[in-house]
């Protein structure tokens, strides 16, 4: 397996913060490759960097083989490089299918065409489906509750049939029920051929889910392997213990 | 839109066109001129203050734009029909979009707060030129126009009919915006902008379009008033009152709707008039005015039409959970919501 997404010796610093301080890491292209590390340990800051809301101080971020550093964040989605984010980032003026739609990174010309077409209602349908969201596919995203609020928003990026995921903590919030519809549906697409890199505090899910595993701290990355071997990592320890 | 929609929208513009044809007073039809003009500055501004949730507050320097471009075209010429500065129009709604398109490249890098400020200092900055370039705008002595050559009883009528149909295409493009994937993609940016740039929404692109479409309408009104007024001075032709009036009126009636711009530009417009006349030459109108929009806020927030939309949804939503046999009522609120929607979004 090669490298889908490769991190190169990223720098980003706030003030006198280093957030993230030359690091590198890879993601074969099939993983599920899970992020953890402490608080402020700088994985939504890289999450921010590789997915182009935050330019790089320094460093290289390739995708499917180019340079991607700093390249738009629209232009990445369509690139097939997705992500959700850490508080459900929906459009609650919008109906759950229109959340879809609005999703699919359309192109210039689309925009003169009907707002809920025909063809967008049928690519629509299969993940509304999927996701058993079809039942409130008409409600605003607003009466949603927040767990089903996290399942959209994870729909909506696979509108544009993306082969990177980043999920930025895809089960802080939500119940345990959904915690498992979550765990499927990951491991589905997966299966399917999609790429994760997921960002989660909860270390039974990443245990059960991804391999490999990340550990950041400090802005750099201290370790990489199998989930067994993580947990008596020395480094691992100490980032989390302190010492 | 449903049937009952077009038939609304078709018996409204049916009055329109039959208004000035019952007799009446020339004062009434002048109000309704100066409604009209509102209601199309309104509806042109709430594409961009409504659907894309960025409140411009220089949309009267577009206004001043187009009365100075029509003053311009006709200062010191003959007209034979009087119909030629009517022609001149889309011409005049070209330039207005033609300069609005840098500005909003430019403004719209700024949002909320600040992009309102941004957008203010651009029409002090126009109303400042309009003062001080005398060889082209006069100064303060201002520039005139031909008089229109129409028949006294019925002067008004062929700027009421044109501002008729600048109405109707206004409303048309934003019934166009809603209905196609550009209401979509603003609604997207209203909510939440970068969420949307990384979805792959053409974010810069929707809102230099809606924002150009928008002040190249509000040059065509400027324009027309140039023509109705004969005479421009730049206090009055890049007024901030307009603006503001712009504004009030569509947060009065609802963003982001089709009708509400229009219905605050009839009753602002109306009432403001009214109170006007009633209250005599000195200021007191205005705190009478500011009244009456003091009520509304307090009882409809939101704007009058998703205030009542609220309402109605709400009740027929109660209606569904307490009826016997529903789906919805044997189980719980959230599944009589469910039973709702499909009717609710027919």
């Amino acid at each position: 397996m090669s490298a889908l997404l490769g991190v190169d010796a990223v720098t980003k610093v706030f003030g006198g913060v280093r957030a993230v301080d030359g690091c590198s890491l890879e993601v074969a292209e099939g993983s599920v490759t899970a992020l953890v590390g402490p608080n402020g340990s700088g994985k939504t800051t890289l999450f921010n960097i590789i997915t182009g809301y935050l330019g790089a101080d320094g460093g290289r971020v390739t995708f499917a083989g180019r340079d991607v550093t700093g390249r738009d964040p629209g232009r990445l989605y369509r690139d097939g490089l997705s992500r959700t984010f850490q508080q459900a980032r929906v459009f609650p003026q919008l109906s759950v299918l229109e959340n879809l739609v609005v999703a699919a990174g359309y192109g210039w010309t689309r925009l003169f065409t009907p707002r809920v077409g025909r063809a967008d209602r049928e690519r629509a349908d299969e993940l509304l489906d999927e996701f058993r969201l079809a039942p409130v596919a008409d409600l605003l995203a607003a009466e949603l509750s927040y767990g089903q609020r996290k399942l959209l928003e994870f729909a909506a990026v696979l509108m544009s049939s993306p082969r990177l995921v980043l999920l930025d903590e895809p089960t802080a919030g939500v119940n345990p029920v959904m915690i498992e519809t979550m765990e499927r549906h990951i491991r589905s697409r997966n299966a399917a051929g999609i790429t994760f890199l997921i960002v989660e505090h909860d270390m039974t899910f990443v245990m059960r889910l991804c391999d490999p595993v990340i550990v950041l701290d400090a802005g750099r990355q201290i370790f990489s392997g199998r989930p067994d071997e993580v947990q008596n990592n020395p480094l691992v320890l100490d980032a989390y213990l302190g010492g | 839109m449903s049937r009952a929609g077009v038939a609304r929208g078709g018996g409204f513009f049916l009055l329109l066109l039959a208004l000035p044809f019952f007799g009446l007073a020339h004062w009434v039809v002048n109000l309704l001129v100066f409604v009209l003009m509102f209601a199309i500055m309104a509806s042109a501004w709430n594409l961009v203050g409504g659907f894309a949730g960025y409140p411009s507050l220089g949309h009267a320097a577009f206004f001043g734009i187009g009365a100075y471009s029509m003053a311009l075209m006709f200062h010191g010429a003959a007209l034979s029909s009087g119909y030629e500065p009517f022609v001149a129009l889309p011409l005049i709604g070209l330039v207005g979009a033609v300069i609005g398109w840098p500005i909003a490249i430019i403004s719209m890098r700024t949002r909320a707060d600040v992009f309102a400020i941004v957008t203010i200092t651009f029409l002090f900055m126009i109303q400042t030129l309009a003062f001080n370039v005398r060889s082209l705008t006069g100064g303060s002595q201002g520039l005139s126009l031909p008089v229109a050559p129409f028949p006294a009883a019925s002067y008004e009528r062929p700027f009421y009919l044109v501002l008729v149909a600048m109405l109707a295409v206004a409303m048309l493009l934003t019934f166009g915006a809603m209905r196609s994937k550009i209401g979509l993609s603003l609604v997207a940016v209203r909510a939440d902008e970068d969420k949307a740039r990384g979805i792959g929404v053409r974010v810069s692109g929707v809102k230099v379009l809606a924002f150009s479409v928008s002040v190249g309408l509000t040059a065509m009104v400027g324009g027309v008033w140039a023509y109705y007024e004969t005479f421009i001075y730049p206090q009055f032709a890049v007024d901030p009152l307009i603006t503001i009036a712009v504004v009030l009126m569509t947060f009065l009636g609802g963003r982001a709707t089709l009708w509400g711009p229009v219905l605050g530009a009839v009753i602002l417009e109306a009432g403001q008039q009214t109170l006007a006349y009633r209250l005599g030459g000195s200021q007191f109108y205005l705190i009478a005015y500011a009244l009456v929009f003091l009520v509304i806020m307090l009882l409809l927030p939101r704007g009058i039409l998703p205030t009542l939309e609220e309402r109605i949804r709400l009740r027929r939503r109660a209606r569904v959970a307490n009826a016997p046999d529903t789906p919805g009522a044997a189980r719980t609120a959230d599944a009589g919501r469910v039973a709702l929607a499909p009717g609710g979004r027919s």
